[in-house]
């Protein structure tokens, strides 16, 4: 009996699609986010991520009306960030039907942010997100869609995230991004051995042999991958094998 | 038969909601102590921290109606902090008390491994039970806490391990608990669902 590896595909959403950014910038439409999550939960996903890549005022009663669409084609946990800077924002997104939120920009600005999310809704439904980039022998947090430094060193920003309440860190290599080189398995090892909850490694992936990477030598708990699955160039039962194959353990549906 | 979901404010009532909605059965949310009363079939869902959820719980009525309803032998299933509140107290919140169905006390999980526990886990039957007919040993649960009810609780029919094995699901008579979330776990989960339907019928 043990807890099983998580397989979790992303959503980046603008204006009510699901688009495709590579390295934090150039986007491409790849479907409606219920149709794509439907076919997720379908096909084996533990989790699902949705994000508000614009996050623009404008936008968010379309977010808010793309949750509720996603969310009742699931019956898995779902998670849903961008554009949450109040805990207004994030009672908003959970009545939507989220089970978690995920904040970043906004954590750094305000960290006591984490603390209160996790004193109103637990911090099973608090999920710190943070934007990697190496810098010299360190890794620095960044901000605002990976565009702008925090100053932060991301090991010490991850423990104090989790020592404020967050659950779970998403943790995304911008080097990585985009760039189907796999994960950052030596970040990923780093922050995992430097929290005490849970991590998720996002950025890189292409082959199954990356997932096996990140959850041996990356010790993450669960991993994220969008385009990978969009473009149907894997299932994630097929994944899900693979990985079962070679002693990961991981959910396999009867 | 219709479900009454307890509604005290904060919860992840929608998804609760639909999960018994996709199995075919009526849900109304129930907020004050007089739909307790009339209930026919209770789901006790809940997120967060012990001492609000047991403290709204109380500044709404609905505790003493709760214990009414179970003494009538109306089924009731508490979810995740929901069955957490069936007991006596927490470690969570120190002095403050539970609903107290079972005498065991909530307990916060060891410092050894990573938490909350937070992803899918299998559990392990330790006695028969209505609520959990049917489950495979490959079937996975949703969990998302970070305290539990010990493996030794005397309601327990089924274990689930980390670092430390606890009380994954209980059943004692009408009053059932989950601690892993069934709405959100898939096929798994709506066979419990099921069964608690099935056994509230």
């Amino acid at each position: 009996m043990t807890l099983a590896r998580r397989i979790i595909p992303c959503l980046d959403v603008d204006a009510g699609r699901v688009v495709k950014g590579v390295e934090f910038q150039s986007l491409r439409d790849m479907g409606d986010p219920a149709q794509l999550a439907a076919r997720y939960n379908l096909d084996g996903a533990d989790e699902i991520v949705l994000l508000d890549i614009t996050a623009s005022v404008e936008g968010r009663a379309t977010f808010l009306e793309t949750i509720r669409r996603v969310a009742a084609e699931l019956n898995i946990p779902f998670t849903v960030g961008g554009g949450i800077r109040t805990l207004e924002d994030a009672t908003a997104v959970l009545r939507a039907g989220a089970d978690k939120v995920t904040i970043n920009t906004a954590a750094v600005a305000r960290p006591q942010l984490i603390s209160e999310l996790a004193a109103r809704f637990g911090s099973q439904a608090v999920v710190l997100s943070m934007d990697v980039k190496r810098t010299g022998d360190s890794w620095e947090a960044y901000v605002r869609g990976g565009r702008t430094s925090s100053g932060l060193d991301a090991l010490s920003w991850a423990r104090e995230g989790a020592a404020r309440g967050a659950g779970e860190i998403l943790l995304t290599s911008i080097d990585r991004d985009g760039t189907c080189s796999g994960f950052d398995c030596g970040l990923t090892a780093a922050v995992a051995q430097a929290v005490p909850v849970p991590v998720i490694a996002s950025g890189g992936a292409k082959t199954f042999e990356d997932f096996l990477d990140v959850f041996r030598e990356g010790h993450s708990d669960a991993a994220l991958a969008a385009s990978v699955f969009h473009s149907g160039e894997h299932s994630i039962v097929a994944l899900k094998r693979f990985l079962a194959e070679r002693e990961v353990p991981v959910r396999l549906s009867a | 038969m219709k479900i009454s979901l307890v509604d005290y404010g904060v919860s992840n009532l929608p998804s609760v909601e639909r999960a018994f909605e996709r199995l075919g059965a009526a849900v109304e949310r129930a907020a004050g102590p007089e739909r307790i009363a009339a209930a026919q079939a209770i789901v006790l869902p809940g997120v967060g921290h012990f001492s609000a959820f047991v403290e709204a719980l109380r500044r709404r009525g609905l505790a003493s109606p709760l214990a009414e309803a179970r003494a009538r032998g109306v089924p009731i299933l508490g979810i995740c902090l929901g069955m957490q509140a069936l007991f006596s107290g927490s470690e969570e919140a120190p002095g403050e008390s539970g609903l107290g169905f079972f005498s065991a006390g909530v307990r916060a999980l060891p410092a050894t491994v990573k938490s909350p526990h937070i992803g899918w886990n299998q559990v392990r039957p330790t006695r028969k039970s209505a609520l959990l007919g049917g489950v495979g040993a490959n079937d996975y649960f949703y969990f998302a806490h970070s305290y539990a009810a010990p493996a030794q609780a005397e309601p327990t029919v089924a274990a689930c391990d980390h670092g430390v094995a606890f009380a994954a699901a209980i059943e004692c008579e009408n009053v059932m608990g989950v601690q892993f979330h069934p709405e959100k776990s898939g096929e798994a989960g709506a066979r419990v669902l099921r069964n608690f339907l099935e056994a509230a019928r």
